[in-house]
């Protein structure tokens, strides 16, 4: 479903992506995991054509995202890592946008973004501004608005980040089902490393710009000779901090997430 | 269809929900047809002219126009900012649709606009030989509007930020104004002037609404709207060319 061979990207003479190739089949969950600065987001805004790689081949759903951005954005759904909902609109309104804009039927979009923001327990905030919502509120709908249409491959940046544990779960149960009911192929990050060991299939490890390891969780385990998921996720990157790594424009994102937060 | 239609929507709420940019917006323009036109009033009358404000008010809906619609097309750049931005470049849609979508809804506000600054200027003394005449009018505010809105855009694809917002203001939007003939006649202009007004497309939108507001015209009315459709047609292809570029 995707497949991605000798992929780099470059920022100037610095190297975001660093010639990584894998597979991710149909039907799979697949968790891309790394410290911060390790290229994730970059890798996923090339699969999903917001960025042009500097060299390598990817192909989505048997499309090239360059050459055929189209074709592709047909495919795919995508919670992205940073805000991206509209401020000004309401709830209601952001779910609406979004449904028209992949072709959801009305019926059937109002019927799902009622479903949807009902399990992220909006339902009742449809008609307030997207501003006068907290961090976590934010979170939730664009969550709900992710899931609007049904797509063949999800991709999850950090989806789980600043949610309570009720929304978290409620969200894996229903994208679990998806994936049974619909074959949906999803690909996620997370730094919940007990998270990726729950859910995940098949895990890469991604480092520097490189894939440094990749299997289930229990082969990763087993091949570092440790007991959890995240024993074996540190003895692969090592414990030092990335942050100095991440870009002025990636702190501040962090910083107002945090402000945001409830 | 649907998709121009939910783009150009979401312009509009916009538009509706911030009433301090709405009224801020009106200001600047109520000011220059005060100032100026009680200022000039009576010099320009002893030169013969008539009636200043007659001859202002539809170089200040012009103004207005220019105005809203560079910034409506400049939006973009907050919603990069913002993040949104990517929502919409995600999406199973056209470039082209997606840029024509905004283009219209920011063009439709500007519209709007003008018609609130026409009413104002109304109160202020402006009297159009034919009141009627505000139908056409309108329809050659939306071709102007659409015109800069498109330019907006395309100004928007280059600049990241909006650091460059008052290079923009102060070097292309004050200039087109000025040099426009919206507060001069374009008739015994020293040579230059009058070539660089020439070159400045809202020197034939203002022209156009002179022509059907007060029956005064410098290039002709079928001059300016072959001029302002022409632009219009270029302008919104490179803004959909620029706009096919941007990367988040
Ligand atoms: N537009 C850009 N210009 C320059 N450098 C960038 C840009 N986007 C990302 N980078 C750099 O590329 C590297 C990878 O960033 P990326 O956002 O992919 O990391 P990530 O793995 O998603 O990290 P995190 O866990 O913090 O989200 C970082 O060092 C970042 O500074
Ligand atoms: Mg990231």
């Amino acid at each position: 479903m995707i497949e991605v061979s000798n992929l780099v990207k470059k920022f100037g003479d610095f190297t975001a992506v660093d010639n990584i190739s894998f597979k991710v089949s149909a039907g799979e969950i697949f968790a891309f995991l790394g410290p911060n600065g390790a290229g994730k987001s970059t890798t996923i805004k090339m699969l999903t054509t917001l960025l042009q790689p500097t060299s390598g081949q990817i192909l989505v759903n048997g499309h090239d995202p360059v050459h055929q951005p189209n074709i592709v954005r047909h495919s795919f759904g995508i919670v992205f890592q940073d805000p991206s909902l509209d401020d000004e609109l309401t709830a209601w309104e952001n779910m609406e946008f979004h449904g028209v804009l992949y072709g959801v039927p009305k019926k059937l979009r109002h019927q799902r973004a009622e479903q949807l923001m009902k399990l992220v327990e909006l339902w009742d905030r449809k008609k307030s501004l997207v501003k006068e919502f907290s961090g976590g509120m934010k979170r939730r709908l664009e969550i709900a608005r992710g899931l609007l249409h049904h797509p063949k491959i999800i991709f999850l940046d950090e989806p789980t980040l600043g949610l309570d544990p009720q929304t978290r779960n409620y969200m894996w149960t229903y994208l679990k089902e998806l994936n049974k009911a619909e074959g949906t192929t999803i690909f996620f990050t997370t730094h919940y490393m007990e998270e990726a060991e729950r859910i995940a299939q098949r895990i890469a490890i991604i480092d520097h710009g490189k894939i440094i390891a990749s299997g289930t969780a229990a082969e990763l385990i087993a091949q570092t000779k440790t007991n959890s998921l995240e024993d074996a996720f540190l003895n692969l990157t090592g414990r030092s901090i990335r942050e100095e790594a991440a870009a002025p424009v990636d702190r501040m994102r962090m910083m107002r997430r945090g402000f945001t937060k409830r | 269809m649907n998709t121009i239609y939910i783009l150009w929507l979401r312009q509009i709420k916009r538009y509706l929900r911030s009433k301090p940019r709405m009224i801020g917006s009106l200001v600047q323009p109520i000011l220059f047809l005060l100032s100026l036109g009680y200022g000039f009033g009576s010099v320009f009358q002893r030169a013969g002219e008539g009636s200043y404000i007659n001859f202002l008010a539809p170089g200040i809906i012009g103004m207005s126009i220019i105005f809203t619609s560079v910034f409506s097309g400049m939006e973009i750049i907050w919603d990069r900012q913002f993040g949104f931005l990517k929502e919409t470049l995600v999406a199973p849609v056209s470039r082209f649709n997606i840029m024509i979508g905004r283009t219209i809804g920011g063009a439709t506000v500007a519209t709007i606009q003008g018609f609130l600054v026409f009413i104002i200027s109304m109160i202020a003394g402006f009297h159009p030989y034919n009141i009627w005449a505000i139908i056409p009018v309108i329809l050659v505010m939306f071709l102007v509007a659409l015109l800069f809105t498109a330019l907006g855009t395309m100004i928007a694809s280059f600049l990241n930020d909006m650091q460059g917002f008052q290079l923009i203001v102060n070097f292309l939007i004050m200039p087109l104004f000025f040099l426009s003939g919206a507060l001069f006649p374009l008739e015994g202009l020293p040579q230059a002037l009058s070539f660089v007004a020439r070159l400045d497309p809202l020197s034939y939108g203002i022209d156009a609404f002179r022509v059907l507001l007060i029956g005064l015209g410098h290039y002709g009315l079928i001059t300016d709207l072959i001029v302002l459709s022409i632009v219009t047609l270029a302008f919104l292809s490179l803004g959909s060319y620029f706009f096919r570029r941007i990367q988040v």
